[in-house]
């Protein structure tokens, strides 16, 4: 039986965060891991937004704080479960994506790259300043999500840096297997064909406008998922987690690896986020080395790496 | 009964009129050709009908319902679908989905139900991937359902973009210039396509340069010259009337 490339993607994402503990040197590649899996899902947001529906977001750091700041805020001032607070947070970036989308995916043309930016930079200000709320840029601490006791209570005894690799490793396998769902469906499909052609897709009765708004709502919730599992695993966060810099990255990662396919979502996270822990000197001239990578990709692989090998192997075998 | 009535359709770009006062009507199972030599406002006409532009005067009348000016993707609800003069498929997905995107109508539902890969939403892909391979099939480009459509020839592409709107199951189809650039076989293949479904009780509005396939194909032709309607009629009667011949080889010609 031959495996399509969904099932492929998934085999294989599964197989490697299965084995890969077996060569880490360190149990500190563990937490290199968990790392990986979560800018992954928030690139998988990326991609769902602009790989296929077209739409270029600068403010998706936002979400992620929106996600991170749930998580530290709601267990301590309302005594909502870690657990929930994720929820929470999804939901409120999923409302605030819906507000800022809503009037501005209506225009034609490259403005939610602006809007967005502007709601990226406005959360983190407030994140920044209000400091009754957030204790602004020196970061606040996370409450612990708890669920390592109660595993290690039912008899499965995990180390902090194995549990969160492994919890970090299945949202991500869930959230990879919900995009690809998600590209092969009508909604995908319809998300594809307005990326195609806009006049062409109004013409076989697609709402445009409400395909793009689904697209940045599903996108906004993958990136708050994404910040809420970073502030829970560091169980500390800062602003820096809404920052500008962390939108260009998503945006760097998806580029890099392909943007129009979820395996180049996370191999471009997985390069990206393993090149600064390799090596030590990259950290310094990150920006630097975030906007030479795409210069080089846009120049020879235009597609992004995933997408160009696989049309190279294709094309050999033909 | 008009399934599709345009009454007195006007517009103007900078003064000057493009479309000015144009009417006519088209009955289920007809084909209505438009014609006119070029800059006669035949493309302004089909945008203004397609919702693409905005009239400046007059209504479109689509099975008793006003759809002036009304946004694309309604038309489409409302069983009015069209192809485009210079082509507007979706490049970089298969012949296959290109199809099946004219099914959108029919296939969507709820975004939840697409994400979490529920037996609704498959149950709806396949019944849609079934219905385009048919199409395909009667378009003759089964064998290239799973080719990228970048890579089809022009022909081809045509044909694509006529399966494409007939997924639609539309009550009225318009038709911008299906045969231009295209070979003498190929425009027979896409005559006899359009006859088959007129025949199927869809009303046809078809602008076309290619005169040979509209007097062929035609049941009644309008004539355009200068964005004003100056003849028409059944094909031989068209043919033969001063005002067409005049507008066609130029005034002087015809007083010669």
């Amino acid at each position: 039986m031959r495996l399509t490339p969904k099932s492929a993607t998934l085999l294989a994402l599964v197989v490697l965060i299965a084995l890969a503990p077996v060569f880490f040197p360190s149990g500190f590649y563990y937490r290199v891991g968990a790392l990986i899996f979560v800018n992954a899902l928030a690139v998988t947001g990326i991609v769902i937004l602009t790989g296929w529906a077209g739409q270029i977001s600068l403010g998706h750091a936002g979400f992620a704080g929106i996600g991170a700041y749930a998580c530290a805020l709601a267990p301590v001032h309302w005594g909502i479960h870690p657990a929930l607070a994720i929820l929470l947070g999804a939901a409120i970036s999923a409302v605030l994506a819906w507000l800022v989308g809503r009037p501005i995916l209506r225009l034609k043309g490259y403005y939610l790259a602006v809007a967005s930016l502007g709601m990226g930079i406005l959360i983190s200000m407030v994140l920044n300043n209000e400091r009754w709320l957030t204790r602004g840029p020196d970061g606040i601490d996370v409450p612990e999500l708890g669920l390592r006791d109660v595993l290690k209570d039912a008899g499965l005894s995990l180390t902090n840096g194995q549990f969160w690799y492994f919890l970090c490793g299945i949202v991500l396998v869930i959230g990879a297997w919900l995009a690809l769902n998600l590209h092969d469906s009508a909604t995908g499909r319809a998300l594809r064909a307005l990326h195609g052609s806009e006049v062409a897709a109004r013409t076989v009765g697609m709402d445009v406008a409400r395909l793009k708004l689904q697209a940045f709502v599903i996108s906004a919730v993958y990136a708050s998922v994404s910040g809420s599992l970073l502030a829970l695993q560091n169980k500390f966060i800062t602003p820096d987690v809404a920052g500008f810099m962390h939108s260009v990255e998503m945006v760097t990662m998806a580029v890099l690896g392909g943007v129009g396919s979820v395996a180049g979502a996370i191999f471009g996270a997985a390069v990206l986020t393993l090149l600064p822990q390799v090596l030590t000197v990259f950290a310094e001239y990150e920006q630097l080395v975030l906007g030479l990578v795409m210069v080089l990709v846009m120049i020879f692989l235009r597609e992004g790496v995933v997408p160009s090998i696989l049309r190279k192997i294709r094309g050999s075998g033909e | 009964m008009n399934l599709l009535s345009i009454e007195g359709l006007g517009i103007s770009f900078g003064g000057i009129k493009a479309v000015n006062n144009v009417s006519f009507g088209v009955k289920p199972g007809e084909i209505v050709s438009v014609i006119g030599p070029n800059g006669a406002g035949k493309t302004t006409l089909f945008n203004m009908i397609s919702g693409v532009y905005l009239p400046g005067a007059g209504k479109v009348i689509l099975n008793g319902e006003d759809v002036t000016a009304m946004s694309p993707h309604l038309l489409a609800r409302r069983g009015m679908c069209r192809t485009f003069q210079n082509l507007q498929v979706f490049q970089s997905m298969t012949v296959l989905e290109n199809t099946i995107a004219g099914y959108h109508l029919q296939e969507s539902g709820s975004v939840l139900a697409d994400i979490l890969n529920l037996p609704s939403s498959r149950r709806r892909a396949k019944a849609a991937e079934a219905g385009a391979r048919d199409l395909l099939r009667r378009v003759g480009l089964e064998r290239a359902a799973e080719r990228e459509a970048g890579s089809l020839s022009y022909g081809s592409l045509k044909r694509l973009e006529i399966a494409r709107a007939m997924a639609l199951n539309p009550k009225v189809l318009l038709l911008d210039e299906p045969a231009a650039g295209c070979n003498a076989v190929e425009t027979e293949e896409i005559d006899h396509l359009i006859a088959e479904i007129a025949a199927s009780g869809v009303a046809i509005l078809l602008v076309e340069h290619d005169m040979k396939l509209v007097m062929r194909i035609s049941n009644h032709i309008v004539v355009l010259d200068h964005g004003e309607k100056i003849a028409e009629g059944d094909p031989a009667s068209v043919s033969q009337n001063p005002a067409v011949i005049a507008a066609y080889l130029g005034a002087e010609n015809a007083a010669g």
